[in-house]
């Protein structure tokens, strides 16, 4: 499987926020997007989600065989919001997305283990930390299976043994061949992977 | 499509979902009608009716707002609209109205015979109106659907929703009523208004999320 950008520029309000990104990321493959704020992160991965339309340029996906047709049916996207419902346990909030998603993957009290919530699942979600909730959000990257994580500042209020736990959970993905594409300006602690600098980048 | 069904429903039951808020602003509407009409019970039987359909199309508007709001909120409108290869957005939207019809609407429909009492209306004319409520008021939750799409960017999107919608949810009205109406009194028919509202209902159950679907779309940043 094969995710490609070519010749990528993305606006918000009319403004061009970066321009001519080009990657191309096989199995197994990460990316990591950095820079200053304002650079055009988060925009480009929304670009590469579909959630926004790309001013130039577009974003395919090879491979994906009649399961994953597109770049959005193929990908996880994390974003800055959690996706989770506070008057919800975290239970009914990963079941509901384990069955809204499909392609269910681990079960959800191993999902939750793997992130090292395992004895909260019961709680309603409104009740954790900032850094639980992250790691609840992280536990639906596991409930259901997509070849392509969108991960926008994963670690945002991790704390260091959460860090290490996320880098185990993307470098197990990478070697069953997933591909990662995540923006960051803290090193995520993952190895051999490609960057891209959108603070360095020309505007186009 | 149903684990999406019973979220919704479920949200809507617990703390701060709408369902209640709706049913308390029909009682309230309902209970100050007779004195400010005075104890007059022959006007009231007769404005009954009317009055039953306008307080429960004002109460449905009521937590229209919400619909994509809290969604958008908190991010699950991104994974909504992510999804949309698996399950079509229209379909989503669908589901996520008849939730919302299920968990904030029904309520009103099934306290509409009670509220009929102090309408001093004849049992008749309540069963009528109570069933012309449960064919009609989906058709008001499917075209705010669109109206709370077009508006779910905005702060403050409750009354824009109310302004967009209602002149929209005017034909349901007229058809809920007259249906009403047909029941009791004599010459007036009932059926052909009442398989108008329903067929109004199914017309909007295509149209209304299909429009929301595309707003939402259009909207999303």
């Amino acid at each position: 499987m094969r995710l490609i950008a070519e010749n990528l520029a993305g606006e918000r309000g009319g403004e061009t926020v970066f321009a001519n990104v080009e990657f191309a990321l096989e199995d197994g493959e990460a990316l990591i997007v950095t820079g200053p704020n304002g650079s055009g992160k988060s925009t480009l991965l929304r670009v590469v989600a579909d959630l926004l339309p790309a001013s130039e340029g577009k974003v395919r996906f090879e491979g994906g065989g009649e399961k994953w047709p597109t770049p959005s049916s193929a990908c996880h996207y994390i974003g800055h919001l959690n996706a989770m419902k506070t008057a919800l346990t975290v239970n009914e909030n990963l079941d509901f997305w384990q069955r809204f998603a499909g392609e269910p993957a681990l079960a959800i009290a191993e999902a939750l283990e793997e992130v090292g919530l395992g004895h909260i699942g019961h709680l309603p979600f409104g009740y954790l930390s900032t850094g639980q909730k992250r790691r609840a959000a992280l536990a639906r990257l596991l409930v259901s299976r997509r070849p392509v994580w969108l991960l926008d500042e994963p670690t945002a209020g991790l704390d260091k043994a959460s860090e290490k736990r996320l880098a185990e959970m993307m470098d197990q993905h990478l070697d069953e061949g997933g591909i990662i594409v995540a923006a960051t300006h803290l090193p995520l602690g993952i190895e051999g992977v490609k960057s891209l600098d959108m603070g360095t980048r020309p505007h186009g | 499509m149903l684990a999406l069904f019973l979220r919704d429903l479920r949200l809507s039951m617990r703390v701060g979902g709408g369902a209640l808020t709706g049913i308390v602003f029909f009682l309230a509407v309902i209970a100050t009608i007779p004195f400010g009409v005075g104890p007059d019970l022959n006007l009231l039987s007769r404005i009954g009716p009317a009055i039953l359909w306008i307080g429960a199309l004002l109460a449905s508007l009521l937590g229209l707002d919400r619909l994509f709001q809290a969604d958008r909120d908190d991010g699950s409108l991104d994974l909504l609209v992510l999804e949309a290869d698996r399950h079509m957005l229209a379909l989503t939207v669908l589901v996520k109205c008849l939730a919302h019809w299920t968990g904030s609407v029904l309520p009103l429909v099934v306290a509409a015979p009670l509220l009929g009492l102090f309408m001093n209306m004849e049992p008749l004319a309540i069963g009528a109106t109570a069933l012309t409520l449960l064919a009609g008021t989906p058709a008001i939750t499917f075209i705010g659907a669109a109206g709370a799409a077009v508006a779910v960017a905005l702060p403050r999107g409750g009354l824009l929703i109310s302004i967009l919608v209602l002149p929209l949810t005017i034909p349901a009205l007229i058809f809920g009523v007259s249906a009403s109406y047909g029941a009791t009194e004599d010459p007036a028919p009932f059926l052909q208004p009442f398989l108008i509202l329903v067929a109004l209902t199914l017309f909007l159950a295509v149209i209304g999320p299909l429009g929301a679907a595309l707003a939402l779309r259009r909207t999303s940043d």
